[in-house]
């Protein structure tokens, strides 16, 4: 059974990985022809990394849209951030400091992270408007975080594992050395559907994450006067008709 | 198509958010283009054969151009932020008017067709087939945006459906399914200058009109100059200022402005129109051959600047693309931003303190002000950032008494759109336009009332033509729409005027700044 999980878990990362860095290179290469910040925008360079600064750690434009989405989208990705952080500890060795730090706080993330979730589908349930737009995947999403959520809070709570164990596994596969994993059922549990959750985010709407640093309305500088912005396939076009 | 016959929405204390009602609004779309005008823009003129392959090809030829698209098309979450941001959802209650709801439209195929998951997986990720019926239901829904950006504010990712349904309109284009409004407009500054078709000699006459009334208006003799070389600023102007009320008479303002800060200005009969509907149909070429013009025009009549005036979408097209479309613009004096706005320059020479005014001149109105959507969201004026939202409620405060915003959340970057802006303006499409309206005629109504505000003053020739016809729809006066350059033009005391001041006792008053 380990072995399967080494191969699972190598298998999703190349994907991931990958999968990210294929969609990172494809936003990174399309040209944005025209200058469409949704102004009032920053003029200058460091103002647009303020302005992404803020929609990343505090969802800005959000907030100004609707508080309940706000209050649990927000609650959940501020947990996810935590729980992430407090993974670190599997795979590495020595502990980075901070991630020794945070790892009461990542308890809390946990849980902060499933309230989230579960406010979020909440609404994706009962507002009608929201309900409308919603594939069965964008439910689904929310219930795979969610039991990844509590199984892992299984582990803490009520059924625990060797986390020492877990961690030897994972650190043994940078050196292609399969060891053994705990054959809990929360764990395992935990294990595929993060596997599952690796193996999607590239193709689905977790693409927001890579997205949200690509969004020309978002990250562009408000200089359209000064500074002319010209497209490759733009200034191909103009050369070819004069 | 179908008669006018619906229902004018009631006006409330707050606009609700309604619930939501499928395909209320699936019957409207707007006259489809005679083949000419397509072809004049270089579309095939009917629907094209093999409408499948091409519509296909064509979505992956833009996103592979415009970063916007593919990361839109990607990016959605489903959150709902934007659902009920969007006039025509609010005014029609109908889903595929939600912001994400029009986006899908497109959307949906791009996940059938692109994407692997869509492809394997249709029903679990709300993929479809490209079909007939699609390519009719873009054309209704996506002629039933007015690319606002109100939804891109809102949006954590920023996601602009006007984005996506410019993309829509072009690819229905490619295919030989333009929109006739459009398309026969933009035909017509290719053939005679401007959209409404008005031919150098028509303009002349209208011009040497203005220039008497004014002047038996006031005694001095102020010009309204066409085509004349040599002149330090080209006018670029929507060519609805040339007859329609109320624009005309911002069109006057803009010629007195000019006069008293004693400048030397041409408009040009060759680039007779500020608008730009290239950009409603999301045509790079299009939008690009119609701003060539205004190069051209500056270029042989030997203009230093360009200024632009009242229009919220033609002043997106010159804030935020021109410089890329037809610059660079080095040949012209770098001492001024290339273009300017008029209210940039008024409000340039108040500060100065080069014009007087009398504001009692405005006493019999109370004003409030809409900011167009393409101005709030999509440009600026002056240095800082807001100065789209700041300057022109400076200049009207400057020439007026009485002044009072709507509600907060309905101006600035959050305004409403005046319900017939991204080529909606057509009477085809009413019953969109006065639903759309809803959210904005609330905040003036409230502001009417718990004010006392008499008239609305708008900076865009769409906002104005739009509020005129449906005002009195939502039981309002077609002339409570006012230009913010008529204000001016009411206010400002000419150098040497024949003033009615004689009989009154006080004093013209000085701007405060
Ligand atoms: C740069 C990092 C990220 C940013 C700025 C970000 C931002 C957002 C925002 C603003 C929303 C919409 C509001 C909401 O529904 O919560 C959202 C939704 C969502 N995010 Fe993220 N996110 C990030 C990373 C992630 C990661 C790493 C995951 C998953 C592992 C994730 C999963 C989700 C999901 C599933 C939703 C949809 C929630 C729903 O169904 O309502 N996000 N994200
Ligand atoms: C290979 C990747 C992962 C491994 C090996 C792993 C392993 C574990 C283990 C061993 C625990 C129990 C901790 C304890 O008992 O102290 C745990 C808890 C947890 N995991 Fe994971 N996990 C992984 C990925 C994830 C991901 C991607 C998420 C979130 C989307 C997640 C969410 C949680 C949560 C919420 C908890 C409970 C709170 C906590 O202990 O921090 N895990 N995980």
């Amino acid at each position: 059974m380990s072995s399967f999980f080494a191969v699972l878990f190598v298998v999703a990362a190349v994907v991931l990985v990958f999968g990210l860095v294929r969609k990172i290179i494809q936003y990174a290469k399309t040209p944005a022809p025209l200058k469409i910040a949704t102004t009032p925008a920053p003029v200058t360079q460091s103002g647009v990394v303020l302005r992404l600064f803020r929609e990343v750690v505090f969802f800005e434009s959000l907030f100004k849209s609707t508080k309940w989405t706000w209050i649990f989208g927000w609650i959940f990705h501020l947990g996810l951030f935590l729980v992430l952080l407090r993974h670190l500890r599997y795979f590495m060795d020595p502990v980075w400091l901070p991630v020794e730090l945070i790892q009461p706080f990542g308890i809390y993330g946990g849980m902060a992270m499933v309230v989230g979730l579960a406010g979020l589908f909440a609404r994706r349930l009962f507002v009608d408007r929201v309900r409308y737009i919603s594939a069965p995947s964008d439910y689904l999403w929310l219930v795979l975080l969610i039991l990844i959520g509590l199984s892992g809070l299984m582990m803490k709570f009520v059924a625990h594992t060797d986390v020492v164990m877990v961690k030897q596994f994972f650190i043994g596969l940078y050196s292609m050395h399969i060891g053994e994993l705990p054959p809990d059922f929360p764990l395992i549990m935990h294990l595929l559907l993060v596997v599952v959750l690796m193996l999607l985010f590239p193709f689905s709407k977790l693409l927001h994450v890579p997205g949200i640093f690509f969004s020309p309305s978002r990250n562009q500088v408000d200089n359209p006067r000064e500074k002319r912005h010209l497209a490759p396939w733009a200034k191909a076009m103009e050369e070819q008709q004069n | 198509m179908a008669k006018a016959n619906f229902v004018t929405p009631e006006l409330h204390e707050f606009v609700e958010v309604p619930e939501v009602s499928e395909g209320t609004m699936a019957h409207l779309s707007p006259f489809v283009a005679y083949p000419e005008h397509n072809t004049d823009l270089n579309f095939p003129g009917e629907l094209v054969e093999d409408w499948h392959g091409k519509t296909l090809s064509k979505l992956d030829d833009l996103r592979k151009r415009y970063r916007s698209l593919q990361v839109y098309l990607d990016s959605c979450v489903k959150c709902g932020a934007c659902t009920d941001k969007c006039h025509y959802f609010l005014g029609t209650k109908d889903p595929k008017n939600m912001p994400v709801g029009r986006q899908d439209l497109l959307r949906k195929v791009y996940r059938r067709y692109f994407t692997l998951a869509g492809r394997f997986f249709p029903k679990l990720v709300g993929a479809k087939d490209l079909t007939r019926e699609t390519l009719d239901e873009w054309y209704s829904y996506y002629h039933q945006c007015s690319q606002c950006r109100r939804c891109s504010v809102f949006c954590p990712y920023g996601i602009d459906t006007a984005e996506i349904s410019m993309a829509a309109r072009e690819i229905l284009d490619s295919i030989g399914y333009g929109q006739k409004y459009c398309n026969e407009i933009i035909a017509k500054v290719g053939k005679i200058g401007n959209n409404l078709g008005l031919p150098g000699p028509a303009l002349a006459d209208t011009l040497e009109g203005l220039e008497e009334d004014v002047e038996d208006d006031t005694g001095v003799a102020v010009k309204y100059p066409l085509d004349v070389k040599g002149a330090d600023i080209l006018l670029v102007t929507p060519s609805a200022d040339f007859f329609a009320e109320p624009h005309v008479d911002g069109l006057i303002g803009y010629g007195k402005v000019f006069h008293e800060a004693g400048v030397s200005w041409t408009l040009s009969s060759y680039a007779s129109e500020a608008a730009n509907f290239g950009m409603f149909i999301g045509s790079y070429e299009n939008m690009r051959r119609v701003s060539l013009r205004i190069r051209k025009a500056a270029l042989d009549l030997g203009v230093k600047r360009i200024v632009f005036g009242e229009c919220g979408h033609a002043w997106r097209v010159a804030y935020a693309f021109l410089n890329t479309l037809a610059g660079p613009f080095d040949f012209l004096d770098p001492a001024y931003p290339v273009p300017q706005h008029i209210m940039e320059f008024t409000w340039d020479q108040i500060q100065k303190g080069k014009l007087k005014f009398d504001k009692t001149a405005n006493d019999h109105m109370k004003l409030t002000f809409h900011d167009s959507c393409n101005v709030a969201r999509a440009t600026r004026m002056g240095d800082k950032p807001g100065g789209q939202i700041e300057i022109p409620r400076n200049v009207i405060k400057a020439v007026c008494n009485n002044f009072a915003d709507m509600h907060h959340e309905t101006i600035g970057e959050r305004t409403f759109c005046c319900g017939g802006g991204g080529g909606l303006l057509t009477d085809d499409l009413m019953e969109i336009r006065v639903k759309g309206a809803l959210p904005r005629m609330t905040a003036l109504k409230n502001v009417m009332e718990e004010e006392g505000v008499t008239h609305l003053a708008a900076i865009c020739a769409i906002c104005k033509s739009q509020f005129t016809k449906v005002l009195p729809y939502y039981g309002m006066e077609m002339d409570q729409v006012v230009s913010v350059h008529q204000l001016v033009s009411n206010a400002i005391i000419l150098t040497g005027q024949e003033t009615d001041e004689n009989d009154r006792d006080d004093e013209p008053d000085e701007v405060e700044i």
